[in-house]
């Protein structure tokens, strides 16, 4: 298994070629090759939800996707929702309303909740809870995590119906 | 009004946006130059004799850099424990070898055997199926009282059993203790298990060792709460290298817990081993091997007696403790079942005989150690449990039942050798009542009911002994190590401050709270102070974060050190305003002759400092920097008392909590936000426990629960929203800041009103269950309904 193979990913909206091992896991490439290091390994056995990324507009655990499967896919992962200059809605939300402790599977659960609020823009307590169950945090007991969502969610709508 | 800024204000968190955007920098991200990786070789049975271990094949594997085994560790120290317990005979505890890397046997799951260092990660798993480990499988000793009884085969032969230590608290008092069960008017006794856990941070442990051959210096950076601590212990007892030429640096930490407090065999051996090749060498544990190789959690069976006169009043409370200790002694494993446990058996009642017995086993299972709570949460478990129990015994209403019971007045001196310098157990009883609307639970209860649920309300309270811990009570105790913490404020030339503190945070908020202190005590903007933490060359010293200690002690020695600031900033003022010392005001960062309108701002003074072409030099230094060590004079004691509401569906067993309320009693509150979240994390990991969480083995010592498949974390959906209240506050009376500490409480705090929920829903229902164990999951329930 030491053959290796060129793939070519978009990764945050640039075009990138790397040259893996086949059995390379995604999360290997992004963290390792790339250097983009917001995705975190919590569990490899896709349980915990650390390493969410947005796969063509899917949310996927990239510890259990082969980097090979992800050829020419289109990856949004942490970086590309918002930097320190320009956050997203969710990671204003997080900061405001304290939805984050250690912050290890923070990238995780934002680019996962951006993909909940794409799913259901105006979510209830329990869809929130059921639509992040698979991102595990230990340190917040969830309760200002729902509660971030919530407000993000107000937020992104008040601007939507702002700009229409 | 709330404060927008200082003490008691909201600020909001300054590390946040680091984390938000990806940019946090933990341990994993670390790659430096030439870095070679290592795999662990572990063994797969939980006892063992090692015949032989043949490298050759692996050796001569793609990218292998070298193959280490217990043999190359032969005359480097073990891993040192930190606590020594004396038993009650006055002997010292039992303290077996802990190699590095297996010698001779094999004693756990996970025991580590054989470290491949390759190119890559990938090369040094395929070498390590190479290895040819040939293991002569021994009867494994896994049930705590089988490993006590006669003929068990035994984890560490050099030993003779498996008892580490048989302990007695207050051993004095047995006597009178038993003279009190049996004369009493009614006792309840209760056995139960307090189940094992892990504590499972997000990030699993990482280690990379470096060595600089130019300066002979040793480099680790890796996942602890208390890189200080990690340096003294492995320096000094394991790898014999000098503080001077070792840093250990412990960057952005995943969370903790308790579980990256200890010294671990994988941080020695990338130290060793980088020295070895002259090579960066670096381990990132995978999930699996972080449940065989973290140290474990609880695992208590306890038996609990609880004595009441005619009127109620509890007369003494006996207990006996089996507490796993696993294989090998981890770094405060000894003190855990003991003087953090022991210590607390009064709770929140003036009970006054007590007497503890606690038993300590070695198994063939990971070693135990403290997480989140740590001792506390064992107390608290049975003492709750069985007040509750003895409330249905005898018909009386449980918060009636604690009220009646409750320390009134302080400093209150236990009769287990603690005194809590102040509390208010009434006044968070009575806010418990209000916030979880208890008058309002009939009628809830009636609506479950009209559902077909089962619903149920369980009350407790708990009492935690924090900010660990005065240096010489606890070296009478065992510790091996003070417990006091430190901090430097070092002020700039241009009035910016840095302030190097001992304490780690790993998702406390410190670099948030810690400057609302010092901005409080000088008068000038958070911004204007930053927080440096976790890396020993930055740092004097400090004993880190665990027992809810960070604010208590390391911010009481902030403080300290900020004092020493405003003398000499006041002294230079003096100077330059050409007054009297003691006529100098500081306010809103503005130094002024008092009665006067002659004032200089605190930059005028930093500069000054830094600048001093006009300055008392005959009698002050240049420079504006001072450290301070505190040790502090007694434990904090916070409080509280929780209401859980849960409902149980009759037909399949399955407990949901619908309700759950905390009213907490923390003293003073540096950062209201910072502090709610820690709550909220807490009652998440102790309704976890009572629920969900549970860590098993089968009777040969495999670990069944290895993967978050079997071993079942907490959801956002298995958490109910938390109604959390911590306006009762009795500050301190030791501490510069009166603060107690938050961060074990809901871990302590929630698992028995979750279990008295449950018992409560039962016996609503005629279902004669007066206990179940923990995790109460729907197949216990549903059994003990259908017994």
């Amino acid at each position: 298994m030491t053959q290796k193979n060129q793939y070519k990913l978009n990764v945050n909206g640039q075009t990138v070629e790397v040259t893996a091992e086949p059995r390379e896991l995604l999360i290997y490439t992004l963290r390792e090759q790339l250097n983009i290091t917001g995705p975190h390994i919590g569990c490899e056995t896709s349980h915990c939800g650390a390493c969410t990324v947005t796969i063509d507009g899917k949310s996927v655990k990239s510890c259990t996707m082969f980097v090979a499967q992800a050829e020419g896919k289109e990856i949004t992962t942490i970086e590309g929702l918002g930097g320190p200059d320009a956050l997203h809605p969710l990671q204003e939300a997080f900061k405001e309303h304290h939805g984050l402790q250690c912050g290890y599977c923070t990238p995780g659960m934002i680019t996962r909740a951006s993909k909940l609020l794409e799913e259901i823009p105006n979510p209830t307590e329990e869809e929130i809870r059921f639509g992040m169950a698979g991102n595990i945090c230990r340190c917040t007991g969830y309760q200002n995590i729902v509660k971030s969502i919530k407000a993000a969610a107000a937020e992104i709508n008040a601007a939507k119906e702002a700009a229409q | 009004m709330p404060k927008d800024s200082g003490i008691g204000a909201s600020s909001k968190r300054r590390e946040d946006v680091r984390f938000l955007t990806g940019q946090g920098q933990y341990t994993d991200d670390i790659n430096i130059h030439g870095q070679t990786y290592v795999h662990f070789v572990r063994s797969d049975v939980a006892h063992g004799k090692i015949n032989s271990i043949d490298t050759s094949a692996a050796e001569a594997m793609p990218g292998v850099v070298r193959i280490f085994t217990g043999a190359d560790f032969e005359g480097i120290g073990g891993l040192p424990c930190g606590w020594q317990v004396t038993d009650r005979h006055g002997e010292a505890m039992k303290e077996p070898a802990h190699p590095v890397l297996a010698q001779g046997k094999v004693r756990h799951v996970g025991d580590p055997i054989a470290a491949v260092i390759a190119e890559s990660l990938e090369q040094a798993r395929d070498a390590g199926e190479a290895l040819n480990i040939d293991i002569e499988e021994l009867p494994a000793v896994v049930d705590m009282k089988a490993a006590l009884s006669e003929g068990s085969a035994t984890v560490h032969d050099d030993l003779g059993d498996n008892l580490c230590y048989d302990w007695g608290f207050v051993e004095e008092n047995k006597g009178a203790v038993d003279e009190a069960i049996k004369n009493a008017a009614h006792v309840t006794t209760l056995e139960l298990v307090n189940n094992r856990l892990v504590a499972n941070p997000m990030e699993p442990r990482v280690a990379v060792g470096d060595y600089n051959r130019a300066n002979d210096e040793s480099t680790l950076y890796t996942t602890s709460q208390n890189p200080h601590v990690i340096r003294l212990l492995m320096g000094a007892f394991v790898l014999g290298i000098p503080e001077h030429k070792l840093r250990v640096v412990a960057p952005d930490v995943g969370g903790g817990f308790g579980t990256k407090i200890f010294h671990y065999a994988e941080e020695a051996f990338c130290t060793f081993a980088a020295r070895q090749i002259n090579r960066p060498v670096k381990w990132t544990a995978s999930r699996s091997e972080a449940f065989i190789s973290d140290a474990h959690g609880r695992d208590h069976v306890t038996k609990i007696e609880l004595a009441l006169d005619a009127d109620n009043n509890f007369t003494a409370v006996r207990t006996e403790t089996l507490a796993n200790m696993g294989a090998y002694l981890s770094t405060f494993a000894p003190s855990v079942p003991t003087w953090l446990h022991g210590t607390l058996m009064a709770g929140n009642y003036k009970t006054p005989l007590i007497y503890v017995n606690v038993k300590a086993v070695f198994t063939n299972t990971v070693p135990v150690d403290a997480y989140r709570g740590a001792g506390r949460p064992e107390a608290t478990y049975q003492l709750e449990r069985v007040i509750d129990k003895a409330a249905r015994e005898l018909g009386v209403d449980p918060i009636a039942l604690r009220r009646q019971n409750f320390i009134t007045e302080f400093p209150y001196a236990t009769p287990v050798a603690v005194e809590y310098d102040t509390g208010n157990y009434v006044a968070t009883m009575d806010k418990l009542e209000e916030i979880a609307d208890i008058s309002g639970f009939e009628a809830r209860r009636k609506a479950s009911e009209a559902n077909g649920k089962l619903r149920g309300l369980g009350v407790n309270c708990y009492i935690e002994a924090c900010g660990i811990a005065p240096s010489n009570l606890v070296g009478q105790l065992g510790a091996r190590a003070g417990l006091y913490d430190a901090a430097t404020v070092r002020v700039n030339a241009t009035g910016s401050i840095s302030v190097m503190v001992g304490a780690h945070s790993h998702g406390q908020g410190h670099e948030t709270a810690f400057p609302q202190v010092v901005a409080e005590m000088l008068g000038i903007d958070e911004s204007m102070i930053e927080i440096v933490h976790g890396d020993s060359s930055k740092i004097p010293f400090g004993m880190g974060t665990y027992g809810s200690r960070s604010i208590a002690v390391c911010g009481s020695a902030m403080v300290r050190a900020t004092e020493k600031i405003i003398n000499k900033a006041k002294k230079i003022a003096s100077h330059l305003l050409e007054a009297s010392e003691a006529d100098i005001e500081l306010k809103d960062g503005q130094f002024t002759v008092a009665g006067t309108d002659k004032s200089c701002a605190w930059g005028d003074v930093t500069l000054a400092a830094y600048v001093p072409h006009n300055y008392p030099l005959d009698n002050i230094e240049p420079g504006l920097e001072e450290t301070a060590f505190y040790d502090p004079s007694n434990f904090t004691y916070p409080s509280g008392a929780y209401a859980c509401e849960v409902e149980v569906d009759p037909d399949t067993g399955k407990v949901t909590v619908e309700r759950f309320s905390a009213a907490d009693d923390f003293g003073n509150i540096i950062n209201p936000m910072i502090v709610t979240g820690q709550v909220h994390g807490g009652l998440a990991q102790g309704i976890g426990q009572a629920l969900m969480e549970n860590c098993a083995y089968d009777e040969n010592g495999q670990l069944l629960s290895a993967s978050y498949m079997d071993y079942a974390m907490p959801r956002a959906s298995d958490v109910p929203f938390y109604a959390v209240d911590h306006s009762c506050q009795t500050p301190c009376t030791h501490n510069p800041l009166g603060v107690k500490g938050c961060g074990e409480a809901g871990a302590i705090g929630s698992p028995p009103s979750v279990v008295n929920a449950v018992v409560d829903a039962l016996q609503s229902a005629g279902h004669n269950v007066t206990h179940i164990d923990m995790p109460v999951s729907p197949s216990r329930v549903w059994a003990a309904m259908n017994s």
